[in-house]
């Protein structure tokens, strides 16, 4: 149905409006294990813009070129994990022999990236809302953005909640997750702005 | 194997270990598609048969999995049973379906099922897996199930697709909404924790 829509309204809407993470909740593990502290939520942020700026497009040609001429969309799961899982593989390969500062800051983050739902989303979302080469490109890129946007105000907020009292039942996940829904409707607000399904 | 340890291993997912209040996992699947409860049992349904099934499958091969490539191995017994997960509903159910769009195929990333099959079923026999993954999809479910039925009683007045609640019921629209996600199971955990989980602490 989007197929029409502008790939610029594409992005930002991915961006603001729908969230990867606060409107389809995914990437939530290590939104919620890894938010803790500034430096590292920076350098998750980064490592998953990166990932999910490559693998959309890079899913998009695999099922555009290999998997529709053979009737295999069925196979779609197993196809987009193996693309993804190889990514990553290779990317941390390639940054621990030619830039040991880069892969410092971003290798260590990739292993846990291969099972961040938001990268696997992405690509389903993709499909189902039958985004063109362009506009996958920019969607990919754009719900890194937002993921990166939102974790990171999330490890913002919670190394100031440090000095806070909170419930002890209440604490690590719970206050957590009531932040992220207070982000959420605070990024409702742009809703006016774009609407993209 | 002695009968009480399997009952431990059934019990233990359900209360005191249990995935989604105790270990925090899973939580994309849980906050999506608990806005409907029709949506919620199909897809707590469909985690328990992957985690079930792909917990026995690993444990029998087990012996037979090279430990270097065994995250990769893993993944593709997952993702075979999502598949099967994805074209049953397809066929037989094309309308929930399209609703759940790509949580199906989320399935594979839902780090229950990775955890379940990395935690235990590399390291026991089958049928104790077996017990385990259900267990575990179990725990998940009930829990799912209770923020789904208060999301949609409290978010459209109806459960089940049932309207419930008469005219005078005012819809919180908050809850089927995003945000409405992150109040409910934040508050789920926290009255888990303050009142069952302080008992088990101090026992």
């Amino acid at each position: 149905m989007p197929s029409q829509v502008s790939a610029f309204a594409v992005f930002f809407a991915s961006i603001f409006t729908s969230n990867i993470l606060l409107t389809n909740y995914l990437g939530m593990c290590s939104f919620l294990a890894v938010s803790k502290e500034m430096k590292t939520s920076v350098g998750l942020g980064a490592a998953v813009t990166f990932v999910l700026a490559v693998t959309t497009p890079l899913n998009w040609l695999v099922y555009q070129y290999l998997l529709i001429p053979f009737n295999l969309e069925y196979l779609r799961f197993i196809v987009f994990i193996i693309v993804i899982a190889a990514f990553v593989q290779l990317t941390e390969m390639t940054l621990e022999r030619y830039s040991e500062p880069l892969y410092q800051a971003l290798g260590i983050f990739l292993p846990l990236i291969t099972v961040n739902c938001a990268i696997l989303g992405a690509s389903l979302f993709m499909v189902i809302r039958e985004y063109t080469f362009i506009t996958s490109l920019l969607f990919g890129i754009g719900s890194g953005i937002g993921w990166f946007l939102a974790i990171v105000a999330m490890s913002g907020i919670r190394t100031k909640l440090r000095t806070a009292k909170i419930p002890p039942a209440l604490e690590g996940p719970g206050i957590t997750l009531i932040i992220a829904g207070f982000m959420a409707m605070a990024f409702m607000g742009f809703s006016g702005m774009i609407a993209v399904s | 194997m002695a009968k009480s340890k399997l009952r431990k291993t059934f019990m233990e997912p359900l209360g005191k270990n249990n995935p989604v209040f105790v270990q925090i996992l899973g939580i994309c699947s849980t906050l999506a598609v608990t806005n409907k409860l029709q949506n919620t049992m199909v897809m707590v349904l469909g985690v328990t048969f992957t985690t079930a099934l792909s917990a026995w499958t690993v444990s029998l091969l087990r012996k037979h999995i090279p430990s270097r490539i065994r995250m990769m191995v893993e993944t593709m017994i997952i993702a075979a049973y999502v598949i099967l997960v994805d074209i049953i509903l397809k066929a037989y159910y094309p309308e929930m379906w399209k609703q759940l769009g790509p949580y199906v195929g989320l399935i594979i990333t839902n780090c229950i099922v990775m955890g379940r099959v990395e935690a235990f079923a590399l390291t026991n026999k089958p049928l104790p897996s077996l017990v385990d993954g259900l267990a575990s999809g179990l725990g998940y479910a009930y829990v799912l199930l209770i923020i789904a039925a208060v999301r949609e009683l409290l978010g459209s007045g109806s459960l089940w697709g049932f309207q419930i609640l008469g005219s005078w019921w005012t819809n919180w629209a908050i809850m089927i909404m995003p945000p409405g996600g992150f109040f409910m199971l934040a508050i789920f955990i926290w009255v888990i924790r303050e009142t069952v989980m302080k008992e088990i602490d101090h026992a």
